[in-house]
């Protein structure tokens, strides 16, 4: 019964990371997706670079790299802040991909439009164009969060206290590794399909022309 | 403060990089097996068979990549199997591709419209060979700039084995940078060797996607 305790603890700090990763992933994605819309030739090479340069390495390299070697250059993080940072750096890059696609469905007309009313270019990024971009990439957006938690299980490598770590400690405690991990697992599954199912809900109300 | 070389540090990560290649190249070749069976399944006629497949996909794809690797690692041994890293690694990966390339190979066939087997099925022809002779080769097609792009998914998900104490890349880097205490090099270099691997692979799938979308 403790074990179930612990384990629950455990998904409790997974789904906070994955939630405040989420949040902070989506605003630097939409900053980053900005910038390369309006920020010229240098702002699209530096958010191209910087999406390439995460796409192609792998989350638990970058997870050592801001945990184990930015204290190198400096910036000492604790174990929570670092597995969040490292997943909001991840998160954004997929989804800023994400996003281009979400604005290219967007027509020109929309823009031309909020111009027209007199809105200055900023404005009508905000309030015309970007809105209708995040409705238009909702559901892969909410798929890249969900991908996010599931990939989350690697951060109890830097011992911070989430799913796995929870049941690497059970199963080290009480050598039945293969249930304590079932049981994990489907811990896991249940996060995943509940945050897919709140988020696209969520969507469903609050977004623009009530799509999603 | 170790003297090794940042030239000796990149050798090393380069030739531990062939055990990350071989691992992608293995769970690729099982994760294809698995994928076809899937992707044969779902496109059958029995409709138990089918939705054991899409069962199989959403377990896999809604699941932690090292909760699959945990799960290979402790449970072959209770079906008496000897298990060794390298195996757990190579199981767990497979299963795991073999989820994803079954959801891209069926929705590649999805695409291939109702009226492809109807044609095919007037010709007389039976279902397996409708699907050999009309609907693969057609999906094969559209089949292509996914699967290379899953690849860089793939590559990428090899570094998880290094928890289950497989030596890879990313675990060669680790065991370097604690012996050196230099892991802004050694991490770097490690991103970079990744990076390397999967940027060809990368630009190979929107150069393919980009030929299909003029054809």
């Amino acid at each position: 019964m403790d074990d179930l305790a612990a384990l629950l603890a455990g998904a409790a700090i997974t789904l906070g990371l994955a939630g405040a990763s989420g949040i902070a992933g989506m605003a630097l994605a939409i900053a980053a997706a900005g910038l390369q819309r309006g920020g010229g030739r240098a702002g699209r090479l530096a958010v191209g670079l910087y999406v390439e340069l995460i796409r192609n390495t792998p989350f638990l390299v970058q997870l050592f790299f801001v945990f184990f070697a930015l204290p190198a250059a400096g910036l000492r993080l604790g174990a929570w802040t670092a597995a969040c940072l490292a997943m909001t750096l991840n998160l954004a890059a997929y989804a800023t991909e994400v996003l281009r696609g979400g604005f290219a469905a967007v027509s020109p007309g929309q823009h031309e439009a909020g111009r027209a009313l007199g809105l200055r270019p900023l404005a009508v990024f905000r309030l015309v164009v970007l809105p209708q971009a995040i409705a238009a990439s909702y559901p892969a957006l909410v798929s890249q969060i969900v991908i996010m938690l599931l990939e989350s299980a690697v951060v109890s490598t830097i011992a911070v206290r989430d799913l796995t770590y929870a049941a690497d400690l059970i199963q080290a405690r009480s050598f039945r590794a293969f249930q304590t991990y079932a049981l994990a697992t489907a811990l896991y599954l249940a996060l995943a399909v509940g945050l897919r199912r709140l988020l696209l809900g969520a969507g469903r109300r609050m977004l623009a022309g009530g799509r999603g | 403060m170790s003297t090794i070389a940042t030239g000796t540090i990149l050798w090393t990560l380069i030739q531990s990089a062939r055990w990350t290649l071989a691992l992608s190249l293995v769970a690729f070749l099982g994760g294809g097996a698995a994928g076809l069976v899937v992707m044969l399944l779902r496109a059958g006629r029995s409709a138990a068979l089918a939705r054991a497949a899409a069962l199989y996909i959403d377990l896999f794809q809604g699941t932690p990549l090292l909760m699959q690797m945990f799960m290979a690692y402790f449970g072959l041994p209770l079906l008496g199997v000897e298990v060794s890293p390298w195996l757990a690694a190579a199981l767990g990966l497979t299963l795991y591709a073999g989820a994803y390339l079954g959801e891209i190979w069926r929705g590649a066939v999805q695409a291939i419209g109702q009226g492809q087997w109807d044609a095919a099925a007037s010709l007389g022809l039976g279902r397996a060979r409708q699907l050999r002779l009309v609907i693969l080769p057609q999906a094969l097609r559209l089949a292509v700039p996914p699967t290379v792009g899953f690849l860089v998914q793939l590559v990428k998900a090899t570094a998880v084995a290094s928890i289950v104490g497989f030596r890879e890349l990313t675990r060669t880097a680790e065991i370097i940078s604690n012996a050196t205490f230099r892991p802004l090099v050694v991490y770097g270099l490690a991103a970079l060797i990744y990076f390397a691997l999967c940027l060809p692979l990368t630009v190979g799938a929107r150069a393919l996607e980009r030929r299909l979308g003029r054809a």
